[in-house]
């Protein structure tokens, strides 16, 4: 499914980023959100409180391994997002 | 950010004003993140009947009522779509921006009350500290207090108060706590002071957003703010607007998705200050919420989908098996009802009445018991929640075919009618998603199928189990359902590599909470869609009977007549003794058979009859006769037609108190004295109606939706083509 997908604009940090990405996370694993990768892809993730700092946890995947279901805060609210998403989300080491 | 008070109309009412008239009620706007309990606010309001779900997006149009507010006043609310900013992703949310970026609307609200879910205030307080921003005068409804508190969050309202510098009303929306405060609350708030300010864009946008202010002689900075970002999805500006909104921000290089984030960023900061003085969270006992244990069972890899057959085999069980206790009484009824009449009354307008007015009426009442089981069974799955967990487990099943989790809806509730399944896809965001979903739905086979399916199935496969478990009329009528399923994924598919995509595709969403059903609201969504039905397709339905019942009952000149004296001067002849003395050999007299004779002979010289003859030599290599080709062409208006039109048909054909369709149509014989809806013939039929397009309401819809001809169009030969090819292939074939 490589076809189409929108490239990150020119701005966007060249080097390809080793950073874990919410989609590494272990199923029950928490961690916290350290940048978004993609701007089109940040402000929705922004608006539904997935913000820089914020802790989350991977409660689960779907049966096929996506979509993926991302606890956010303190046990506040499940997001379910897909795998492409997810890779969005970066996290702190 | 000084914004002077120039407003193009005063957006509050002076309270020294006597009560507005009835035609200029003070108008607010009910706006909040999807689930926070919006609508049930909106319903318990107004008392309107709308429908509430627990799926995000459900309230896909603007919905308004008149509330009672304190103090003797009324007020008109507008219920919009849930969202999470005042930046649209959806079609949805783009309802909002029409409304409240444009002061000048006939809609354009005094204030807006926003729904907050109080157990995730953060995110909930980004929409409102926008719409504060805009300078709309607005009340904040803190709903779900409940959950919060069952959470440990404790929120003091006061200081609450003073940090927004609005109104805050504590509720529970669901059980009405609070509504009647919040009445008394709005009927003040008519005269509002403007609210706070949340957030100051920079001062290297001035230039920009002030040029757009005065241009659009707005009243707030934030507002020319929206402008710029925005201008392309504003419907309100004309094509020069925008053209000039472009120029300035191709000037400027105003970078959109960045200053969004920015600000954002920012307004995030705001909130996680102002609720370090407002909130404190005890926590109990670190305790995983019930909602996740749920999901680890109904998303679990082998039980998710097992659960989820189970709820599909439940909802077909119930439309098939127990809407079939009903639907028999009420066939019976119906039939018994009219024997009744036809004993004790006889002429013209009893005819009508009857076999044109009773018999459409009973083809339309028929139908409530499945309709209101499966619009329960939706309802049930909107409201608990588990519609959101259905298209987190498809959504990777149905992408390979260009549609998305969220088509699964949409789909699912086309088995019910493709209409409001239609208007359901506006959830989805991509535009090609959508597209897709739109176009294949109507082939999922709705509701007005199975009145079709039932009678022609029950006609021709014996009541008899296979295997000795499975009945073979529900193995047929499963079949039947599978390829219409089958037809839309491969259409989707087909259709995904032809049109080209317009903006990438989202999935994220929000989770919602399980709950219980309100079964007050499942009880009302049954009602509205059995009255739409009845109201809306019963109309058409009942209209179509009784022309077709004149259509069948009169023809053009005197060739009805004709034919009929025709048979009675044959008739004569063998009544009369020839030269020998003798009569000639008769068949067995038969009580009536002359009277059906003759009329089977008027009604093939019908306009009904004549109509169906010309049509005859397209669909004959289908299978068809003419008599088909009446109801096919009737169930152009809508499917649900087919079995009126056979029963009018044939009642007309024959003794009128033959009692149910079924009954009439395998009593119909073909040339040879063979019973005429063979196995085989009734298989291309059924084909047919599982693939064609038949129902205007669903092209009407469709053209609302895509806001072009192009595609009801598409739909209306794509799957007419179809129905006709596998028509064609089934008679060919097998026959």
């Amino acid at each position: 499914m490589a076809f189409l997908r929108r490239s990150s604009p020119a701005t966007a940090p060249a080097p390809v980023s080793l950073r874990r990405t919410a989609n590494d996370l272990q199923v029950g694993e928490r961690a916290t959100v350290c940048c978004l990768k993609d701007p089109e892809m940040a402000l929705k993730l922004l608006e539904m409180g997935c913000i820089p700092g914020t802790q989350v946890r991977l409660a689960g995947r779907a049966p096929l391994g996506d979509p993926l279901m991302l606890v956010l805060g303190d046990e506040e609210y499940t997001l379910s997002l897909r795998v492409s998403e997810a890779a969005t989300i970066q996290l702190k080491d | 950010m000084q914004d002077i008070p120039t407003a193009p109309r005063p957006t509050t009412l002076p309270p020294a004003q006597a009560r507005p008239a009835a035609d200029h009620l003070p108008r607010l706007a009910l706006i909040g993140n999807p689930n926070s309990g919006k609508t049930s606010l909106f319903n318990q309001l107004t008392g309107l009947n709308q429908k509430v779900g627990n799926f995000p997006g459900v309230t896909v149009d603007r919905k308004t009522g008149i509330a009672q507010l304190g103090g003797q006043r009324r007020a008109e609310i507008i219920d919009l779509p849930g969202t999470y900013s005042l930046y649209p992703k959806s079609l949805d949310e783009r309802v909002i921006t029409d409304l409240l970026y444009n002061p000048d609307s006939a809609d354009y609200p005094n204030f807006v009350v926003v729904t907050v879910d109080a157990s995730n205030l953060r995110r909930s307080l980004l929409l409102f500290s926008q719409l504060a921003d805009l300078g709309l005068p607005a009340i904040l409804a803190l709903n779900m207090t409940d959950v919060a508190a069952e959470r440990g969050i404790q929120i003091d309202l006061p200081a609450l108060e003073r940090e927004l510098g609005v109104p805050v009303v504590p509720m529970n929306a669901r059980k009405g706590v609070g509504v009647a405060a919040l009445r008394i609350v709005m009927a003040e708030r008519l005269a509002a002071p403007p609210a706070l300010r949340f957030w100051k864009l920079g001062d290297d946008l001035l230039p920009l957003v002030r040029q757009i202010r005065y241009y659009f002689n707005l009243h707030n900075d934030y507002l020319a703010l929206h402008y710029a970002h925005q201008f392309r999805g504003l419907r309100f500006l004309s094509d020069d607007e925008r053209a000039y909104i472009q120029e300035l921000t191709d000037k400027y290089k105003f970078d959109s998705t960045a200053r969004q984030a920015e600000e954002t960023i920012a307004r995030y900061a705001r909130i996680n200050e102002l609720l370090l003085e407002v909130v404190t969270v005890t926590r109990t006992e670190q305790r995983e919420p019930v909602s996740n244990r749920i999901d680890k069972v109904l998303t679990h890899r082998v039980f998710g989908y097992l659960i989820f057959l189970a709820v599909l085999f439940l909802l077909f069980q119930a439309i098939f098996a127990w809407a079939q206790y009903p639907m028999d009484l009420i066939d019976q009824g119906v039939a018994s009802l009219n024997e009744l009449i036809q004993a004790h009354f006889h002429g013209p307008l009893v005819r009508l009445l009857t076999e044109g007015v009773i018999a459409g009426l009973g083809g339309v009442v028929i139908f409530i018991p499945q309709i209101a089981l499966l619009f329960a069974f939706l309802a049930v799955l909107e409201e608990t929640g588990y519609m959101a967990r259905v298209t987190f487990l498809m959504d990777k099943l149905m992408r390979p075919f260009g549609l998305s989790g969220k088509s699964v809806v949409p789909l699912i509730s086309g088995l019910a009618c493709a209409v409001p399944a239609i208007m359901g896809a506006r959830t989805i965001e991509s535009w090609k998603d959508r597209m897709l979903t739109i176009f294949v739905t109507p082939l999922m086979s709705c509701s007005a199928r199975i009145p079709v399916y039932t009678v022609l199935v029950a006609l021709v496969v014996p009541d008899e189990a296979w295997l000795g478990i499975f009945n073979m009329r529900g193995l047929v009528l499963m079949g039947l359902y599978l390829l219409g399923l089958v037809s839309a994924l491969v259409s989707a598919f087909v259709l995904k590599k032809i049109l080209k995509a317009r903006e990438r595709s989202y999935f994220i969403m929000e989770f919602p909470v399980y709950r219980w059903p309100r079964w007050k609201n499942v009880g009302l969504t049954i009602v509205e869609k059995v009255k739409a039905f009845i109201f809306q397709a019963g109309k058409v339905i009942v209209a179509i009977s009784v022309l077709l019942w004149v259509l069948a009952s009169y023809g053009p000149g005197d060739r009805q007549d004709k034919a009929e004296a025709q048979i009675r001067q044959r008739e004569e002849q063998l009544d009369t003794p020839n030269a020998a003395g003798q009569y000639p050999k008769r068949r067995p007299p038969e009580a009536g058979e002359l009277e059906r004779e003759i009329a089977s002979a008027r009604l093939e010289t019908s306009y009904a009859g004549t109509f169906g003859h010309v049509i005859e030599p397209v669909i004959r290599p289908l299978g068809f006769d003419w008599k088909v080709g009446i109801a096919l062409l009737t169930s152009f208006a809508a499917r649900e037609v087919f079995v009126g039109t056979m029963s009018t048909i044939y009642s007309v054909g024959q003794d009128a108190d033959l009692g149910t369709v079924q009954q009439k149509l395998a009593n119909e014989k073909d040339i040879n004295g063979q019973p005429f809806f063979t196995p085989v013939r009734a298989l291309s039929l059924l084909v047919f109606y599982v693939f064609a397009m038949q129902c205007m309401s669903t092209l009407a819809v469709t053209y609302r939706e895509t806001k072009s001809w192009r595609w009801p169009l598409g739909q209306l030969v794509y799957m007419t083509g179809l129905a006709y090819a596998a028509s064609l292939l089934v008679w060919q074939v097998f026959s």
